[in-house]
């Protein structure tokens, strides 16, 4: 019955293993691939996704969906760049950008919960008030020019001679660090899988159900907007039609990390790997030097096929195993 | 029973849903180290009676409490704060946690602001360990069988609280063995002093625990009985509204057998994905083929298989002589098969199409996707069918949710009339439905034997079954108990052989 635990864990180990295939194969293949930076490169271009996909991951493995997450990020850059713009004080915009995204996932979750409305559709909604709101604010990019942003954008944390990190990097390892141990050893994270497993049997064991859902949408809002005041020190400006998309790129990183759409399964550090799959098959596309960026997308697309396929294959043994025992006893 | 101390007591207990009384003025009373068991048919109440102790549906009079103080059970989350605790039929728990979580999710032993998981896993190990389950508690629920999910769900309740446990019909998935554990676990949990309801079909199994039974018939009570006073033949008479000794008295309505024997359906050694095991079953041309038996002995399990709906995994089927394969629904149909399930509302009408797109569906399948049917026709099929079996709807446009429960039923049957089946078979046809319709489904249903259609028949209700069927296969367990046919039809008979378990 090892096999069972095993299985359980299969396919974050799968992801694993495959992000280290894929970094020794880069390093075999391309000079100058083997170095600390290019790996800590894959924090940095990366981070802002790592802490949106912690909190996909969580609304995920709730049984739900989170498509507002790309459109939050866009309003946070758009909003912080007009607002900084206007003189606001730079850590009263970040403590505001939470609150917004926040607030939008409470009432998202709200809806979804209490008017039983399908998570895709409510946060779809979402999604276009969000993008829409941008372009209220400004049709054209807004230049971010604050010196605490550029302070923050710009600083280096040196771990090594010529090997760094941004602060960027630090927030989205505190985040993922904060989810696992959420997930894993909190209530609420429990609470989580239970409901993702089965609504009506979380319900009947008297776990609170609204005030769960609920919150995985809060937590969502919040991570996406933290990863929007994120991609504002990246980018250092706001632009309505930034990253299009994005919510999916999330959504795949879980997906690639093994969580279950259908929910009750995946994990936080999985989703991670996702992402830095995702960063080092771009990586391995800039260093090949010839190909479109654009087959990142392709290559996404296989893994995706290959994980989906793989989970499936994964439940469907189980079941079997589940069901000859059930006849065997 | 007197001496001993009432845990629980429901009085005047009624409770109505939209055009049905579902409880009527029901009595319930539990005592302190008791297994007490509810019975009744389909829609006797006790769902019903359960959901409102375990405050899913409020009642609409009657009163409750518990260690003689009133009680008003708001949801399931107050029902285990007062200590009525409930393991339901489907295993409610979740199966992507471990074990050891699906006992603690929700109320995790902490240590310094995290999940204890150490302690988690061991006091799991150690309530299971109190129930004879000794397991790897750290892996997922759903790597186990049911059997020992059930423990698992039992060890939650009790931990929970313990004084009043419910066990909503725990053992429809279990085997012998496993049954025997849990009644093994139930007795001790008995001599600990805890009230145990257990709600179950399995009429054998009543008699190997239970103290008293309380029979509920139609939302009525039928009445309080200690089980060791109460023999069974006359336990299924109160299940199904019929005395004993007036039976004795009843002369059997006796059918003429058809004498043209020529046979439709012919299964063999017919193992099912539904437990059916090992069926030999024979339908003859032209007759009223009942199944006898309580819910749950295989009636429906039957002829799901006969329709495909469950997939056959051995044995033998032919139909017409020819034999089947691989069967499904649509092949059924095509050989002249019709099938009204037992749950028309989920099962059977599409409730928002109109009467007349809810009778073409069956016959637009038969006839294949790509020819399709003319609006024309389709209206005359239509009109036709609720002229004939005189559905009272305004007209055929009607969406069928608007109709009563036996218009409803009666469209079904045009829909499979009008697919001119060779064989029909009825799941309780006439549940729910008001007598004046009962008896015209009857009579349709005795029609349609005699231009030579095959009908096999299943109701809950002894009379109706006396009525239409030529032959009777009585069934009990999933298994084959025997047959009657013509004259020997008698529902002392069959109460005799379902109560003795034991074939003629």
């Amino acid at each position: 019955m090892k096999k069972g635990i095993f299985s359980r864990n299969f396919s974050l180990i799968v992801t694993i293993v495959l992000f280290l295939l894929l970094f020794t194969a880069g390093s075999l293949r391309y000079r100058g691939f083997f170095s600390a930076q290019v790996f800590l490169n894959l924090f940095i271009d990366n981070a802002y996704l790592i802490i949106i996909a912690v909190g996909m991951t969580f609304v995920l493995i709730s049984g739900g969906i989170d498509i507002s997450v790309a459109s939050v990020v866009a309003f946070v850059g758009m909003l912080s760049a007009y607002l900084l713009r206007n003189g606001w004080n730079p850590y009263l915009v970040m403590l505001l950008m939470l609150l917004i995204g926040s607030t939008g996932g409470f009432l998202m979750g709200y809806i979804i919960h209490y008017f039983k409305i399908q998570p895709f559709i409510a946060t779809l909604a979402g999604q276009f008030l969000y993008r829409g709101a941008c372009f209220i604010i400004s049709t054209s990019s807004i230049l971010i020019d604050n010196p605490v942003y550029s302070t923050i954008a710009n600083y280096q944390i040196k771990l090594a001679p010529r090997t760094y990190i941004s602060i960027s990097v630090v927030i989205a390892l505190i985040v993922v660090i904060a989810g696992a141990i959420t997930a894993k050893f909190s209530k609420f994270g429990r609470a989580v899988y239970a409901v993702g497993g089965n609504e009506q049997s979380a319900n009947l064991m008297g776990l609170p159900v609204a005030r769960i859902k609920i919150s995985v949408y809060v937590l969502s809002g919040f991570c996406a907007a933290l990863g929007g005041i994120v991609f504002s020190f990246y980018t250092l400006s706001g632009y309505g039609l930034q990253n299009i998309g994005l919510e999916m790129d999330a959504i795949a990183s879980s997906v690639i990390g093994g969580t279950l759409l259908t929910g009750g399964v995946g994990s936080v550090v999985g989703s991670m790997f996702g992402v830095l799959i995702q960063g080092i098959i771009q990586t391995i596309i800039i260093f090949q030097g010839n190909l479109s960026s654009w087959w990142t997308k392709v290559a996404v697309a296989s893994l995706l096929c290959l994980f989906i396929v793989l989970q499936r294959v994964i439940s469907a043994n189980r079941e079997r195993i589940r069901r000859r025992m059930l006849n065997d006893s | 029973m007197d001496n001993k101390e009432i845990l629980l007591t429901m009085r005047n207990i009624s409770k109505s849903f939209p055009g049905v009384k579902a409880l009527d003025k029901v009595d319930f009373t539990l005592r302190k180290g008791e297994i007490h068991a509810l019975l009744g048919e389909n829609g006797a109440g006790k769902s019903t009676l359960i959901k409102v102790l375990t405050g899913i549906e409020s009642m609409d009079e009657g009163q409750v409490t518990l260690e003689g103080k009133p009680i008003h059970v708001k949801n399931s989350q107050h029902a285990q704060a007062l200590g009525i605790s409930t393991v339901y039929q489907e295993v409610n728990l979740c199966g992507n946690l471990s074990v050891a979580e699906n006992i603690f999710v929700g109320r995790e032993p902490m240590a310094f602001g995290r999940i204890d998981w150490k302690t988690v896993n061991k006091r799991a190990k150690e309530l299971l360990k109190n129930l004879n389950v000794d397991i790897d508690v750290t892996k997922t629920l759903d790597s186990y069988p049911v059997a020992i999910q059930q423990m698992v769900a039992i060890a939650r309740a009790l931990d929970i609280s313990a004084k009043i446990l419910i066990l909503d019909e725990p053992t429809s998935s279990l085997d012998a063995a496993e049954c025997r554990k849990l009644f093994s676990v139930m007795k001790q949990l008995r001599a600990e002093g805890m009230g145990i309801i257990f709600v179950t079909h399995f009429l054998d199994q009543v008699y190997e625990v239970s103290d008293m039974i309380t029979v509920l018939r139609n939302g009525e009570l039928v009445g309080e009985y200690e089980a060791r006073n109460l023999p069974k033949v006359e336990l299924i008479g109160k299940m199904i509204g019929k005395d004993y000794e007036q039976l004795q008295q009843i002369e059997s309505s006796k059918k003429t057998s058809h004498e043209a024997k020529e046979n439709f359906i012919t299964c063999r050694n017919i193992t099912s994905e539904a437990n059916i095991r090992d069926l030999d079953l024979d339908v003859n041309k032209g007759e009223v083929l009942g199944l006898a038996g309580l819910l749950g002995s295989g009636r429906s399990e039957i002829v799901r298989a006969l329709f495909g709906a469950d997939r056959i995994l051995s044995g033998e089927l032919n139909v017409n002589k020819k034999r089947i394969k691989r069967n499904k629904p649509i092949t059924a149909i095509r050989n002249g098969l019709g099938y009204c399930p037992e749950d028309r509302k989920s099962e059977g009408i599409v409730s928002e199409l109109t009467i007349r797109e809810n009778i073409i569906l069956a016959l637009q399948a038969k006839r294949g996707m790509f020819r399709f049917i003319g609006r024309k026709e389709q209206n005359r099929i239509a009109e036709h069918y609720i002229k004939l079996l005189d559905i009272k709807t305004p007209g055929r446009e009607q969406q069928i949710k608007n109709l009563s429960g036996g218009n409803q039923q009666k469209v079904l049957l045009a829909r499979w009339l009008a697919t001119d089946p060779e064989l029909l078979m009825l799941d309780e046809p006439t549940r729910g439905i008001d007598v004046g319709t009962k008896t015209e489904i009857q009579k349709i249903v005795l029609q349609l034997a005699e231009k030579g259609m095959s009908v096999i028949f299943i109701s809950s209700e002894m009379d109706e079954m006396l009525r239409c069927c030529g032959r009777m296969v009585v069934l009990n367990d999933k298994k084959k108990l025997g047959e009657l046919s013509g004259a020997e039809i008698n529902e002392q008979i069959i109460m005799e052989m379902i109560a003795g378990g034991k074939s003629v």
